[in-house]
């Protein structure tokens, strides 16, 4: 079909013509000709042509080293940035915003680019100054400086933290149109740092301790309550993000890091951990991070967050513009209960579904990368995703959900979302029936 | 000695040893003084635990609520603009648009109690003082009809105080849909005709963005 376009007698000419009208590009599709190899067409003969046009940076000397003693992002990617919804919240103190998922492979956050969720600001500690406290029910209350927690034995782990709000304005219906808004209150870095039962060992937990109460050290003193048995089992005391020290959004000098758990648990700037008999039942664990059902009661301490997929390429912000012929969907699945084993994708809203390919590390309650390519038609399409994890979890569709929830529970909103592709490549968050 | 142990032992070592085993205590961190466990551990749960000594009158929290919480909140616990509504919501929470209140919602006044004295005002955390706390408690109960206008909420009473919500909340049941015991997933002809139901356009509330995408899969 593009042998047909380099032909000499298709003149310059005719391309610009039906390059300049919506329309005739329409026709010139008819008769096997895309937008996409047209524009490649002309590149060849303008003078735009990046090859045989002479760059400025083919030529002239770039900065030395140093020019960024901390290295950031190409000026072209200055899109690739965290948003907000501002109308979600009432100050932007107490407020979040979102990763750009459809920017971003891998499975991997950059660390400026992982959402953040303050609920009194950015904490801004002198780590010389900050110290992690362990009192109640242990046999020797202590206290620990940053440079007695880095003598502790090391671990590394990567893991996803999703807030428990992800899609959460999604309850009632499509809303916000872009995966980074409906799906982006979830980052997945490496983590350097101790085990939470070790650092409990030094203490000595006593026979009837039972809960934990993290506390941060930001003007919110976030506390929530955690069984301890999760405690014992793979928590831990954060100090590094993808090999860095944390980020001060991300808590530094150190979080807490809950595997599988929402969000809001990982105690960002923590100071204190008081160990008990029984829960606290802190704000954050009545008033909010409780699910409403509607008959009027309400669910507690959902820790663990579902398998869940999104589809981030093509997205409404991340559309196809290429035409029609290969295209490379891709997008992230997980689970809170562990390892994802399989994602499904369909591209006619659900009537037929083929298996996606996992690419990368498939690690314990950590992001998965998959990639589903095909051949686009041109056609509308209806895409969808479905994570199934390790332990046979189905991710439900919204109106399964909705018909064990309601639309009231504002949290654990994993239903599978849909995007409607149009005959452009436009993406629009839509549901279907 | 044979081979045989030593593969054991191998064997043995790489299942036990491939995390850190603490086999002893490390003598890592010092031991925390009383004063510094006093400065900091100032949670209150609902048996009480935690509640510093004193009390206040719900006369008294209104005159400290309208100094530090109104322009937040509003003068009966409204909520201005955006920021939290603390009363009344009773019998919505059943309803399409439920209004999650203290009274309306919250199964402790503990948790009122513990959150005013670690994270209000909203800017100027742990400034009030104990008694003052016991206050604007004693005021929220107040302006959710929990308490009277002359009541005076102290660590001696704090613990009768019973909201009227505490029993709606249960533990979590999920997983709540089908899993793949109960359901495997249809992978080929699963439905006949599929509509567009609802869209994000419509609704128009995405904040505007550049539109450049340098995203191009």
């Amino acid at each position: 079909m593009t042998k047909k376009l380099n032909t000499p007698e298709l003149s310059r000419r005719a391309l610009l013509k039906s390059a300049a009208a919506g329309g005739v590009t329409l026709a010139a599709t008819a008769t096997g000709v895309t937008e996409a190899t047209a524009a490649q067409a002309l590149e060849k003969e303008t003078k735009e042509n990046p090859i045989t046009t002479k760059q400025d940076w083919n030529q002239v000397l770039g900065d030395g080293v140093d020019a960024n003693p901390y290295g950031k992002p190409s000026e072209y990617e200055k899109n690739v940035i965290r948003r907000s919804v501002p109308w979600l919240t009432a100050s932007p103190e107490s407020s979040i915003n979102f990763t750009p998922l459809h920017e971003l492979d891998g499975i991997i956050t950059p660390n400026g680019l992982c959402f953040e969720r303050h609920h009194a600001g950015i904490a801004e500690v002198d780590p010389s100054e900050h110290r992690l406290m362990i009192n109640g029910l242990v046999d020797k209350p202590l206290v620990f400086t940053m440079e007695d927690l880095k003598r502790f034995p090391r671990t590394n782990k990567i893991y996803f933290l999703e807030c428990a709000a992800n899609s959460g304005m999604e309850w009632r219906g499509a809303q916000l149109n872009g995966c980074q808004f409906t799906h982006g209150m979830i980052h997945c870095v490496n983590y350097t740092g101790v085990l939470l039962k070790d650092i409990l060992a030094e203490a000595g937990l006593k026979t009837n301790a039972k809960w934990l109460m993290p506390e941060g050290a930001d003007a919110s003193g976030m506390n929530r309550s955690i069984p301890i048995e999760k405690a014992l089992k793979d928590c831990m005391v954060a100090f590094k993000m993808n090999g860095e020290a944390l980020r001060p959004e991300q808590g530094y000098p150190i979080r807490l890091v809950i595997p599988g758990w929402e969000g809001n648990m990982w105690v960002k700037w923590l100071r204190r951990i008081e160990v008990g008999d029984m829960p606290w039942h802190a704000r954050e664990e009545t008033s909010k991070y409780t699910d409403l059902m509607e008959n009027g009661k309400a669910r507690r301490f959902t820790w663990e967050m579902d398998c869940k997929s999104i589809i981030t390429n093509p997205s409404p912000q991340a559309p196809i513009t290429h035409g029609k012929g290969h295209t490379v969907l891709t997008g992230l699945a997980w689970s809170g209960r562990g390892k994802v084993d399989r994602v499904d994708i369909t591209l006619d809203g659900g009537k037929n579904w083929q298996k996606a390919r996992i690419d990368g590390p498939s690690l314990d309650k950590a992001l998965h990368r998959f990639y589903f390519e095909f051949e686009w038609d041109g056609r509308p399409l209806l895409l969808q995703s479905r994570a199934i994890d390790e332990t046979g979890y189905v991710q439900p569709t919204k109106d399964e959900l909705r018909e064990v929830r309601g639309t009231n529970s504002i949290y654990h909103n994993n239903g599978i979302q849909t995007w409607h592709v149009n005959a452009k490549g436009d993406a629009e968050n839509v549901e279907i029936s | 000695m044979s081979k045989f142990p030593k593969i054991l032992s191998i064997i043995f070592c790489s299942l036990l040893c491939a995390t850190p085993v603490l086999a002893s205590k490390l003598n890592l961190g010092r031991e925390a003084t009383k004063a510094e466990i006093k400065a900091w551990d100032i949670d209150v749960r609902p048996d009480g635990q935690g509640l510093p000594e004193g009390k206040g009158t719900v006369e008294k929290g209104e005159q400290v609520f309208s100094e530090q919480c109104a322009a937040c909140h509003g003068d009966f616990g409204e909520g201005v603009d955006r920021w939290p509504v603390l009363a009344g919501g009773l019998g919505t929470i059943k309803g399409d648009d439920p209004v999650k209140t203290v009274g309306s919602y919250w199964p402790y006044a503990s948790t009122v109690f513990d959150y005013i004295y670690r994270a209000m005002p909203f800017g100027n955390a742990q400034s009030l003082s104990p008694d003052e706390v016991y206050a604007v408690t004693a005021y929220i109960l107040h302006l959710n009809e929990i308490v009277k206008e002359d009541f005076e909420l102290s660590k001696k009473n704090f613990t009768s105080i019973k909201m009227p919500n505490e029993k709606n909340f249960f533990a979590d049941p999920r997983p709540d849909t089908p899993t793949m015991k109960k359901k495997k997933p249809c992978m080929e002809n699963c439905k006949k005709k599929v509509k567009i139901t609802k869209r994000a356009r419509v609704i128009n509330v995405t904040p505007d963005q550049n539109k450049n995408s340098t995203s191009k899969e």
